[in-house]
């Protein structure tokens, strides 16, 4: 049984929401920014899509194709590592499922690497990416996503942390083995499910 | 990156040894490590509340004291407004007392200690900067280090004795010091003239306005954006 903290009765347990994971708090009416990198300005204009690697067709969409696929607008609750989650968004945008259909990704596809036009990259399951479970959106709230926040279009797989939604992202490499990421590397969960706070590698 | 940072280790009691106020709304804690792991100048630890009902709160904060300080630690806390974390820290925590803490944690905001560096922070975003600063000097590499701190007035800089005659730059934005020649006004390119070394990375940390305008500032001056590494503060409670 672990021991308290001297004084600290905290906020009550009785009154948390029970769509807040462990650790987390509810960020309420903010969005806070967390991005390791300069924030990018990407035009839609040359802003593009591409599911490559362990696939039978690899193809990549251009906005405005990307924009023709059937659209769906989520409600989700959102979490991120350092602690804050942001609960009831909707997101608007294309389902990974939709987007592999076409491309068919191999059977001995494994994992995924997504990237991003910065550079920077982060591993997932594909169980974790199919089935319903993630999308790349361009609003959020009603809103055109902004660039700090991934703009103009991101990755969203809001079942993970949130480091695992990729910003300004720019496609899925197919792989039969996982691959760490950037924050993967640098000592962050290669799956990183908030609720059993998968944080850090190790957890 | 010469050295990569170990596995994050599990959770460990610290004990405060020391706390001293550095502004009207934030305080320096001294912490000794019962477990202390390799750090690297940038890291950062966090801090677990636990109340009787097993309810948790938990948020990072930056390390601000050299890897040389350890088993200590220093962190530099804000009191946020309603902040749970800060303000329990500010408000109950004292000498002697044991708090639970798991780190180092990050490997990209670090430095390693053998390349040029340019840190640029705003306001709380010096605390990370600090450590690679303090770090410099210790193992008597000052030259490596160029920095550049942003503060609202006088009375909102951090380790100010520390920073007198040391050559770093401090920019007010709001009330300059009245022996000072540099009007009040935002970090503009004319202060950062000469401190980017070509082989510097550059470490930006504060707001997520200050990054985004010192980003742009450091790109117009000539670094590369591969070279620049960002951490934002956002309210983090």
């Amino acid at each position: 049984m672990r021991r308290f903290t001297r004084g600290f009765a905290g906020r009550g347990s009785s009154t948390r929401d029970a769509r807040l994971p462990p650790g987390q708090y509810d960020a309420g009416r903010d969005w806070p920014v967390l991005t390791a990198e300069p924030t990018p300005r990407i035009d839609p204009s040359g802003w593009s899509f591409a599911i490559e690697g362990l696939v039978a067709t690899p193809r990549s969409w251009t906005w405005d194709e990307m924009h023709d696929l059937p659209q769906e607008t989520v409600s989700r609750d959102i979490h991120c590592v350092t602690t804050w989650s942001k609960l009831g968004m909707t997101f608007t945008g294309v389902s990974v499922d939709a987007l592999f259909e076409p491309t068919d990704p191999l059977p001995v596809a494994s994992h995924v690497l997504a990237y991003s036009h910065t550079g920077y990259t982060t591993n997932l399951p594909m169980a974790d990416v199919t089935g319903g479970r993630a999308w790349v959106i361009w609003a959020a709230d009603g809103v055109s996503l902004a660039a700090d926040h991934g703009g103009p279009a991101r990755l969203l797989v809001p079942h993970l942390y949130f480091w695992k939604s990729a910003k300004w992202v720019a496609g899925l490499r197919i792989l039969d083995h996982d691959e760490p990421g950037f924050w993967e590397q640098n000592g962050y969960h290669d799956r990183g499910d908030p609720w059993l706070e998968q944080r850090y590698q190790g957890d | 990156m010469s050295e990569r940072p170990g596995p994050v280790g599990p959770w460990q009691d610290a004990s405060v040894v020391s706390i001293h106020a550095e502004t009207a709304t934030a305080k320096t804690f001294r912490l000794r490590l019962s477990r202390p792991k390799t750090l690297m100048a940038g890291q950062h630890f966090i801090i677990r509340l636990t109340a009787p009902d097993g309810y948790t709160a938990q948020r990072s904060y930056s390390i601000a004291s050299p890897p040389g300080d350890l088993p200590e630690i220093e962190m530099t806390i804000e009191r946020l407004p309603e902040g749970e974390v800060s303000g329990f820290l500010h408000d109950e925590v004292g000498v002697g007392d044991e708090l639970e803490v798991r780190g180092p944690i990050g490997g990209w905001f670090v430095w390693d200690g053998d390349r040029p560096a340019l840190l640029v922070g705003g306001g709380s975003g010096i605390v990370p900067l600090m450590a690679m600063c303090r770090h410099a000097r210790r193992f008597g590499k000052p030259e490596l280090i160029r920095m550049a701190v942003s503060v609202r007035t006088p009375s909102d800089l951090y380790y100010k004795d520390e920073l007198e005659d040391s050559g770093v730059t401090v920019v007010y934005t709001r009330q300059a010091p009245t022996d000072s020649v540099r009007p009040p006004g935002r970090l503009g390119r004319a202060d950062l003239a000469g401190l980017l070394d070509p082989d510097a990375t550059v470490y930006v940390c504060g707001s997520t306005g200050f990054a985004d305008a010192a980003t742009e500032l450091v790109m117009e001056i000539g670094a590369p954006v591969d070279r620049i590494r960002v951490e934002r503060f956002g309210p983090s409670g």
